[in-house]
């Protein structure tokens, strides 16, 4: 099996083993930079960090989810959904910048452990997921909402989008939380 | 910690039950609960904030604080059973870490505090804030709220520290 898997990495085109090479080389130069050293060092800035990532949870995907939960035809039914969607969006949105500046800085405190862990690649994989379902949602059905925003049918496709979403950004929840264990050390 | 009673013996039954034990033994099932605990936190968490942010005059302005509040009242029930049935099996596994956790007791203190203040003061708020503008002690409402809250998780998140 391992033989089989050194050949068919040897075979690999040449092309194809220089990015791996030049992404490994750029995460340990991230790994040996002064922020990320700093922030792996520090006593109290890394757990602040980590703490607003874990808390901003809540403004982050307490919206989204507030209004996935609303296509989902779950919550707050007599409430037109593009009423639920914009007046919530740019908490959302401001709740992601937050997410993405205090998970960038965890990523950059250990930036080769963190591309090494399974959890972290999937979690990375879910995100890009989860923005396309949210860019096709704004892209399609979102956009004649004024057809169904107060009928008590939600289109399946509509449905369909928040119920992905909820499952993707809880998948990305789990895979953030487990990537801190050190079960790939 | 200065308690009245000596708590560390109640601590250590908590610890040796076998929710604990098995907890502890486990590798994984202690992360698994904890992702649990993590999903209710941003339901609760998003829940009180669309409620609080309402009262602040921001956010789903189109709708009463009072409407809002009775469409989200299940959510955040069931966010806070699941909160507290995910909680304690965490709790019974390390019980002796945490009675010796300062992080720990400010949770519980903070948490008792902010349940008592959601299910009276706010509750009863809310279920009269019926008109359009928000008089101020609804605005001081929605701060010692988010405040309150805010100290619970943020205390929480710190019991692995320390």
């Amino acid at each position: 099996m391992a033989s089989a898997r050194s050949a068919l990495l040897f075979e690999a085109g040449a092309g194809d083993r220089c990015l791996a090479v030049s992404l490994q080389s750029v995460l340990e130069v991230l790994e040996a930079s002064v922020p990320s050293v700093a922030i792996r060092e520090s006593i109290l800035f890394y757990p602040l960090v980590e703490t607003t990532h874990v808390l901003t949870l809540c403004l982050f995907l307490g919206m989204t989810s507030t209004w996935d939960l609303r296509l989902a035809g779950c919550a707050l039914r007599s409430v037109p959904v593009s009423q639920v969607v914009n007046r919530l969006f740019p908490w959302a949105i401001a709740g992601f910048v937050v997410m993405v500046i205090s998970g960038g800085m965890l990523f950059l405190s250990g930036p080769v452990r963190a591309a090494d862990n399974p959890f972290f690649r999937v979690k990375m994989v879910m995100i890009v997921l989860a923005g396309i379902n949210a860019f096709v949602f704004h892209r399609t059905v979102f956009r004649w909402v004024e057809e169904w925003d107060e009928s008590d049918e939600i289109p399946g496709r509509a449905r369909l989008a928040g119920i992905l979403s909820l499952v993707l950004w809880a998948v990305v929840v789990i895979c953030g939380r487990m990537q801190a264990y050190n079960w790939f050390d | 910690m200065i308690l009245p009673v000596d708590l560390l013996p109640l601590f250590e039954w908590f610890e040796d039950t076998s929710v604990g034990v098995v907890i502890r033994e486990s590798l994984w099932l202690f992360p698994v609960i904890e992702c649990f605990h993590l999903l209710a936190l941003a339901m609760i968490g998003g829940n009180i904030l669309v409620v609080d942010l309402r009262l602040l005059g921001l956010g789903m302005r189109g709708q009463t604080a009072a409407a809002l509040a009775r469409s989200m009242h299940p959510w955040l029930v069931g966010g806070l059973a699941a909160m507290v049935a995910t909680g304690v099996p965490m709790f019974l596994s390390e019980a002796i870490k945490c009675y010796y956790s300062p992080p720990f007791w400010y949770k519980m203190g903070f948490f008792v505090l902010a349940l008592a203040f959601t299910f009276t003061v706010r509750k009863r708020f809310t279920a009269k804030a019926l008109a359009d503008r928000i008089p101020i002690q609804g605005k001081l409402i929605a701060l010692v709220s988010l405040g309150l809250w805010f100290t619970v998780g943020f205390s929480g998140r710190w019991i692995a520290f320390y």
